[in-house]
């Protein structure tokens, strides 16, 4: 199963300070909505704030990008520039 | 994707840059440029307080004075609910947005706007400003960020409870969000080391110091659809703000970017846009809106000011073994500080296995900050830079081999998590080493000081179209404003993708209605992901050239080759054709299918993240406190640089804020909170001859996610001047200033307290 890790806050904010996780999910789409199930209300968190590193590739706009078993998944904030 | 290796003819070379022969003449149409017949003046009235509440607006004198054709307050923009949307990859509270442009119940910062006018002449409506009575309830203000933080500081936002904290806290403050980082546990990692630094520092909000105001011309016909033309960085960002703070249809807004004179992330937001597109709908004629200069400081976002504490363990080999740092960002008067990414990059260039980083997003009766190149990062990872060389110094090992034994590398994991992918912060690191500068003898008061920097460099959405035009030449149009050579890149990208001549290839930046979704140029990602689109079309138009030469040609596509920017055929038993120029099959396009041209929209994904690594040489004058930087080498891992020149330029661009930022650059507000110093005599940028020529170095490790290797380039060099040049100022004197800027006063004030 694909580890994932959420950052501090969110894990502070919705997971009872976890942030580590082992969730089987085939895509960001499929992840975001298991997460949601376990910890409600982490699903539009996620998808309004937070830019994903699946393997180290970051995507800005996650949504179907494919999860493999053994990936490592961060969700981190997404960044702007200036 | 791999990159080109194959020998390049126009990637990595000078072209004469496409905008210069306007830009030198005073050709160039800049954000104040338009003229439009009946056109109005747009002024604004600005708060004298830095925190007021409004208890009346009266502006019928003002509306009554003859030439005066529209007066506008907050009470004409529709109430905007305070939720945090997506706005591209940034969250924006349009509440807040709206507030800022007007102020709506209360006034938070000296300069914030609250009332405008639109008169037929300058005069007119300077007159009208004054006729506006506003009464004000003068509140008590805070500034400083750690002020600002105390629990009988003056509230901003009644409605403010810190975000981030469990449980949330049942009293309002002013720090609108806490942030974490962590990993692995910096406790245990600070038992396991022999030397344990730490330090505090400050450093002061400085302006982005584009030299073009900010200048809008709007157009609001009767049938609702309006046209806006404005200096910024993100036209599409414009028409989204635009069209929901006016409750229109985006499509029936059209925004034209205008030639930009700097934006630098500033330019990234919007202020008079919407200001002058509701004085048009009002009055029914085009309004021309800019600002001077004391507007731009005081109403306009600079970067924060910040308080830092910096936390580093090494061993005797110096293994960094633990890193901690507390950041507390200004966000101005609205929340929305670069507080996450300045966490994220503190020590990002480093491969540490336990790290602890606390940010806090804090409000302050000063202008909402704004973007300003590599937001946050320069501020956290100046406190870790200077802190690594103290422990360089502290240990005896060469601060830049320091650098080496800890550099992340590629399989590292980032501070804030992933792995890195290929990355050339190593490289940088053996260029600088290697360069003459960092081993050239010095003298009596002088230093050199060493540092480096981080930005993770972003993608995201960008269009492009490419069309043949009938004699061969090409007019390529994205939808990135063009901040810095964008539009020599795009050409080069074309050209070296196509196989013509740079100069057959002419890029313009097209408006929102003529143009694909572009997201803001910003974030360094234009090269990168406007380039990709680029080069798409650029192929799929080649792929177009090839079908074209085979129906001239009465053969199977199969048959034809492109090569040197000629179909030929594909071997002798493709038929004896002479080569077909571009410029040929384009003479035939009529007949061949119709005009030849491809459109591209993508999302990139990929940017590959960027390093830098600066060194520094001061003389201190112990008389007066004057740093005078001597000599000053920035490295920097660019990917590929595809206009060589250009990226030479935002190198040296970046460093010389960077050193301003440094050395000069800070708001000084009054104790009524006022700012003193609005404008450049007393703001003090560096201009041309403060500063040594900055020689730069690129080094190129290609990015494996961009076809010519890419990596944005613009935001990474700001990010190690402020460490580079406080180390060279230790190095020199033997004292560390811990307080930016490092001014004649501040170092003076050093020196003579011995500190």
């Amino acid at each position: 199963m694909a580890r994932i890790i959420l950052t501090s806050g969110l894990g502070n904010q919705f997971a009872g300070g976890q942030t580590e996780f082992e969730i089987e999910a085939a895509n960001v789409r499929r992840l975001v909505a298991a997460l949601e199930k376990r910890f409600p209300g982490i699903g539009p968190e996620l998808e309004r704030e937070m830019a994903v590193a699946i393997d180290g590739q970051i995507y800005q706009d996650p949504f179907l990008e494919p999860i493999s078993p053994n990936s490592e998944v961060f969700f981190l904030p997404r960044i702007g520039g200036g | 994707m791999t990159s080109v290796t194959t020998e390049l003819k126009w990637v990595g070379k000078s072209p004469i840059r496409p905008d210069g022969a306007d830009k030198v003449t005073g050709r160039a149409k800049f954000g104040a440029d338009l003229m439009l017949p009946g056109m109005l003046v747009g002024k604004v009235l600005r708060s004298p307080h830095a925190h007021a509440a409004i208890k009346s607006i009266d502006t019928t004198k003002a509306e009554a004075l003859p030439g005066v054709k529209a007066v506008m307050t907050a009470a004409d923009i529709e109430p905007m609910s305070s939720e945090w949307v997506p706005a591209g990859e940034l969250q924006l509270n349009y509440r807040d947005l709206s507030n800022n442009i007007m102020a709506s119940g209360k006034v938070l910062y000296d300069g914030h706007a609250v009332a405008a006018v639109a008169a037929t002449s300058a005069a007119i409506a300077d007159a009208a400003l004054q006729l506006i009575v506003v009464d004000y309830e003068v509140l008590p203000h805070v500034i400083d960020v750690e002020e600002a933080m105390e629990p009988d500081a003056p509230i901003l936002h009644d409605d403010m409870f810190t975000q981030g904290v469990t449980p949330t806290p049942d009293k309002p403050s002013n720090v609108f969000k806490e942030v974490d980082i962590a990993v692995g546990d910096v406790d245990a990692g600070f038992a396991k080391a022999d030397l344990i630094i730490e330090r505090s520092f400050k450093t002061a909000p400085v302006h982005q110091g584009y030299l073009e105001p900010h200048a809008a011309v709007a157009s609001f016909a009767e049938d609702g659809q309006a046209e806006l033309w404005c200096c910024t960085q993100g036209h599409f960002s414009v028409r989204a703000y635009c069209a929901k703070l006016l409750g229109m249809d985006i499509s029936d807004l059209r925004v034209t970017a205008s030639e930009i004179g700097g934006g630098f992330g500033g330019k990234t937001t919007v202020y008079l846009e919407p200001v002058a597109l509701l004085l048009s709908r009002k009055s029914g004629r085009p309004v021309r809106a800019v600002m001077t200069r004391e507007d731009v400081f005081r109403a306009s976002g600079p970067t924060s000011g910040a308080a830092t504490w910096v936390k580093v363990g090494v061993t005797k080999d110096g293994k960094i073994v633990a890193g901690q740092a507390v950041l507390k960002y200004q966000a101005g008067a609205f929340a929305g500080s670069p507080i996450q990414p300045g966490c994220m990059c503190a020590f990002a260039p480093y491969d540490i296995e336990n790290v602890k980083v606390k940010g806090y997003d804090v409000v302050t009766n000063r202008p909402k900050v704004a973007a300003y190149r590599a937001p946050g990062a320069p501020i956290s990872e100046h406190a870790v830079e200077s802190v690594l060389d103290e422990i360089s110094k502290k240990l005896g090992i060469d601060p830049l081999e320091l650098r080496e034994r800890n550099a992340a590398k590629e399989g590292t994991n980032a501070a804030y998590g992933p792995k890195f992918g290929v990355i050339g912060f190593a490289d940088t690191l053996a260029a600088a080493k290697a360069h003459p500068h960092y081993s050239a003898p010095l003298g009596p008061n002088q230093g050199r000081g060493v540092a480096s920097g981080f930005w993770f460099n972003i993608g995201g959405e960008s269009c492009a179209t490419l069309n043949v035009a009938e004699d061969g030449t090409l007019v390529l149009a994205t939808g990135s404003p063009d901040i810095g050579g964008s539009r020599a890149s795009m050409a080069i990208m074309a050209a070296e993708t196509i196989g013509m001549d740079v100069a057959d290839v002419r890029t313009i930046v097209a408006d929102t209605a003529s143009i694909g979704y572009t997201f803001l140029t910003g974030g360094s990602r234009v090269t990168f992901a406007t380039g990709m689109a680029v080069i798409e079309a650029s192929k799929q138009v080649t792929e177009t050239l090839r079908e074209r030469a085979a129906k001239i040609w009465d053969i199977s596509v199969d048959a034809v080759v492109w090569e040197d920017g000629h179909a030929k055929p594909a071997g002798a038993n493709a038929g004896e054709f002479e080569p077909l120029s571009l410029g040929e099959i384009a003479a035939q396009a009529g007949k061949t299918g119709g005009p030849i041209s491809a459109n591209v929209a993508l999302n990139a994904e990929g940017a590959g993240p960027g390093f830098g690594t600066h060194i520094c040489d001061v003389e201190v004058d112990r008389e007066t406190g004057a740093v005078k930087v001597l000599r000053y080498t920035a490295v920097q891992d660019c990917g590929k640089a595809i206009h060589k020149a250009y990226v030479e330029g935002q190198i040296q661009g970046g460093a010389a804020q960077g050193i301003g930022w440094a050395l000069n650059e800070e708001y000084i507000y009054n104790k009524e909170g006022r700012l003193d110093n609005a404008g450049f005599l007393d703001y003090r940028i560096p201009v041309a001859s403060d500063l040594p020529m900055i020689d730069t170095v690129i080094v190129e490790v290609a990015n494996p996610n961009h076809p010519y290797g890419v990596r944005g380039v613009g935001e990474v060099p700001i990010i190690p001047p402020m460490a580079a040049v406080a180390n060279a100022i230790d190095s020199a004197i033997g004292i560390r200033m811990t307080e930016l800027p490092m001014s004649p006063p501040k170092v003076l004030a050093a020196l003579d307290n011995g500190s």
